[in-house]
């Protein structure tokens, strides 16, 4: 099969994110990235928890005087929905649903948005309480990995709405379709990170 | 090619080398740019060693030899062993799988433009006020600390050569994972692509430390965060965990390649097939695993306390097994073998007693109680070098040797080749053999200067004359390769007349799709077997078609060069530069925008229609 061939929805094969080579490589190449990002986030992890709650001195806020549940977890129900809204989106992309598929990436970055503004809004009102990135070994750590996850969701953000830009006259084909899968693989794996921020930043922060 | 590429204008050839997406172009820059960091970084060691062949020298300030031992540690692992390596895994590894280019060219090529630029930037330092002096391995205690912008340089400049090896990696991965040729199973699969392989994964889970620790350095030192600040609760201990994390690992992704270009070196001139090839295989893997569960030794005398030592002393040395199966499979690979004298040859030979030599060294500073007393001595700099020089180096050499006349089509001069191998050989063991014994005695490392008559002189002028030995190699075959392509002999595919694997049934240098029909390899050692059977190459596993080739693409170089000018604002807007923050904001709009005019604009490559092939001469693929 070959990426530029004119599809239908008869012709679509049943796995487009790997019915040609390229396909097949972009697939395999960004599981493998996605290795890498997770050492990455892993080694992020590892310094903030060697460095929580490390500030000079004891006027500075801790992470249980920091932390409110409520916001995170509509933090946290946003971006889960999100993800499960892109994976309608992909079913649709398999089903060679091209407009429907446009509708339920629409949401995803929606709900995407509606995340980040409320990352914004949490980080502003930490900064007002005392807790910031030069302030203790306990800020810089905080804000760096939230602050990275937060830049792989605007990140995404911007990838997502490129595609649908460039792809929003054109309808699928072999060669789009592996860049929307990898875009929504992309996002399950912020998904993934968040779900880990959630347990060991905020729960495990509120606890002890 | 090369007769096309020498009608082109001079302007049209560098203009096809900016733009390249072929493996083996790529491979050609590679080996020109480490090729040129490893002499920068010879001449810094030759500073060294000047400055310390006798007591009491002043050839160069103590402020200019911290930041000349730091360059040369720095450019020779990243600027010049790493890339010299991505050289031979560029040009050879995919012809060795059967494959026309690796999985994804655009990022090779942009792998090799961001290393560029990166040791281009970290160079820089030294006309820009000052180079980073604080070791290559750049302790936080000591690099927060250091004055002007020598730390920035490295942190900047080893993060945008950093982001180039990892996309490599990946890069290296899936090509072996999905484009290997028919018949090709793993386990038919030379030991130089299986050593890029195990290598290629070490880089993807190695290198996001180092990401993330120069991110950390560079928060802490350009945009006042903490994390290796005490007084603000910081850690610096978490910067020696993050480093050698990635550091013990980075070792084995410089000598598993090395080893993987001895494998081939004597299974070809033994003309045998390599002893234990599964045990081979097997040991790879073994110590790309453990590789990452050592890199504590590095730090048994920061206080880990006593479990954590000897944790990591232990698996230290498990290491030292799968290590000897490998080098007793080379002595069987030999053994029975009708053995070839070639200059590959010579420094396989010299390979194996030098690398076990640093191998021995090796479990002596592992024993960790030990290691209190070897800690930060001369000991150590001349074990490491025994194990790089010993090992990675005479790799690299072996390799510019062996593969040359595939890269280049002509034959480097064996004659000139054995000199050099003299003189690098004899003046390797000259300059650390005695390195040994000066830290027993006492020596401490990374010091400017010693006074007389502690009983160093006589051992450290040795060591510089051993020094003066390996430079004259180093330029015996700088007039070698001048020499070489000035007469230009050209060679056919197998020029050693023994090639075993799928790049010498190909023309040196091969055309731009390197196979026109996709061979079938019927086993290990594939082209041997077809000789063997008396066949002049390989059977083709497809009929004649068309073959499919990406576009070459200036944007490569775009989107390092904006990460290049971005660095410089990034680095000179704590000096409330008012050009500065353009500047970052300028770089940065370049490689987002490169990215994003890659993103929207198609690129689907173009064929070569098989009428085309038909006419093409020579060519057999």
């Amino acid at each position: 099969m070959h990426a530029e061939e004119k599809m239908t929805y008869e012709t679509w094969p049943a796995e487009p994110e790997k019915s040609t080579l390229e396909a097949k490589n972009k697939f395999l190449g960004f599981w493998l990235f996605l290795g890498g990002e997770t050492v990455l986030f892993a080694t992020l992890f590892a310094t903030y928890l060697a460095l929580k709650d490390k500030v000079p001195n004891t006027s500075q806020p801790l992470a249980k005087d920091l932390f409110e549940l409520p916001l995170t977890f509509v933090a946290t129900m946003l971006l889960l929905t999100s993800s499960i809204t892109s994976v309608y989106a992909m079913y649709h992309m398999k089903n060679f649903a091209f407009k429907k598929m446009m509708l339920w990436l629409g949401l995803t970055v929606l709900l995407g948005l509606g995340f980040l503004g409320l990352e914004v809004y949490e980080f502003s009102h930490y900064v007002h309480e005392g807790h910031k990135f030069t302030s203790s070994a306990f800020g810089s750590a905080f804000y760096s990995l939230v602050g990275f996850h937060g830049g792989h969701v605007a990140f995404g953000l911007c990838w997502i709405l490129t595609l649908m830009i460039r792809n929003s006259k054109r309808g699928l084909s072999l060669y789009n379709a592996p860049k929307f899968y990898v875009a929504s693989l992309y996002w399950h794996f912020i998904d993934v990170v968040w779900v880990f921020i959630f347990t060991v930043v905020y729960l495990m922060g509120m606890v002890g | 090619m090369s007769t096309i590429a020498q009608k082109k204008g001079f302007g049209a050839t560098v203009w096809d080398f900016l733009t390249t997406v072929d493996h083996k172009k790529i491979a050609i820059l590679y080996l020109i740019a480490g090729g040129f960091f490893f002499l920068v970084g010879g001449l810094e060691a030759v500073f060294i060693r000047i400055q310390l062949a006798v007591p009491n020298n002043d050839f160069v300030s103590a402020g200019a030899f911290n930041e000349i031992i730091t360059m040369h540690g720095t450019t020779m692992i990243f600027l010049a062993a790493m890339p010299l390596i991505f050289a031979f895994m560029n040009a050879v590894m995919p012809l060795q799988i059967g494959a026309r280019d690796v999985a994804f060219p655009f990022v090779n090529a942009l792998g090799f433009w961001l290393f560029f630029f990166g040791g281009i930037f970290l160079n820089l330092s030294w006309f820009l006020g000052g180079a980073p002096d604080a070791g290559w391995t750049s302790y936080a205690s000591l690099a927060l600390h250091s004055k002007g912008h020598g730390i920035d340089f490295y942190v900047l400049g080893l993060q945008i050569s950093g982001i180039g090896t990892l996309i490599g990696g990946i890069n290296f991965l899936v090509t072996i994972i999905n484009m290997r040729a028919p018949g090709m199973t793993y386990m038919r699969m030379p030991l130089f692509t299986w050593t890029t392989f195990v290598a290629s994964a070490l880089i993807l889970f190695a290198f996001p430390p180092l990401t993330v620790g120069l991110t950390l350095m560079m928060f802490d030192r350009l945009f006042g965060a903490n994390f290796f600040d005490v007084t603000m609760g910081g850690n610096t201990v978490i910067w020696e965990h993050l480093f050698w994390i990635f550091g013990h690992p980075e070792v084995y992704i410089l000598i598993l390649p090395a080893f993987g270009i001895f494998s081939e070196i004597f299974s070809i001139f033994s003309r045998k097939r390599l002893f234990g090839y599964s045990s081979m295989v097997f040991a790879t893997v073994l110590i790309g695993f453990l590789g990452f569960m050592v890199w504590a030794h590095h730090m048994f005398t920061t206080g880990l306390g006593p479990v954590a030592n000897a944790i990591f002393a232990v698996a230290t040395m498990a290491i030292g097994v799968p290590t000897g199966i490998k080098i007793f499979n080379w002595l069987f690979t030999m053994w029975g073998g009708s053995v070839k004298f070639t200059v590959p040859m010579y420094y396989a030979f010299g390979f194996i007693p030098s690398f076990v030599m640093g191998g021995v060294t090796g479990v002596m500073v592992a024993t960790a109680a030990a290691d209190y007393q070897y800690h930060d001595t001369y000991f150590v700099v001349a074990h490491f070098h025994y194990v790089i020089v010993g090992g990675v180096v005479l790799g690299i050499l072996a390799g510019v040797h062996l593969w040359w006349p595939k890269m280049f089509g002509t034959m480097l001069s064996e004659t000139l080749g054995k000199v050099t191998f003299w003189f690098f050989f004899i003046g390797f063991h000259l300059t650390f053999f005695i390195q040994h014994f000066l830290g027993l005695w006492g020596m401490p490392r990374r010091v400017f200067t010693y006074l007389p008559g502690q009983g160093f002189d006589t051992a450290n002028m040795v060591s510089s004359i051993g020094a003066a030995f390996m430079s004259i190699g180093v330029l015996v075959m700088l007039y070698n390769i001048i020499m070489t392509s000035v007469k230009n002999v050209k060679v056919g595919n197998d020029p050693w007349e023994d090639g075993r694997t799928l790049e010498w049934s190909i023309p040196s240098p091969p055309p731009f799709y390197n196979f026109k029909q996709l061979p079938l390899v019927r086993g290990l050692d594939a082209y041997w077997i077809e000789k063997m059977d008396g066949k002049k190459g390989m059977t083709p596993a497809e009929p004649l078609g068309d073959i499919h080739m990406p576009n070459g693409s200036f944007i490569p170089f775009m989107i390092a060069l904006g990460l290049f000018i971005a660095a410089f604002g990034a680095m000179y807007h704590v000096d409330k530069e008012a050009w500065a923050l353009p500047v970052l904001i300028i770089g940065l709009l370049v490689t987002f925008g490169s990215m994003f005019v890659r993103s929207i604009k198609d690129d689907h490559g173009f064929h070569i229609h098989k009428e085309e092939l038909q006419d093409e001469k020579g060519a057999k693929a």
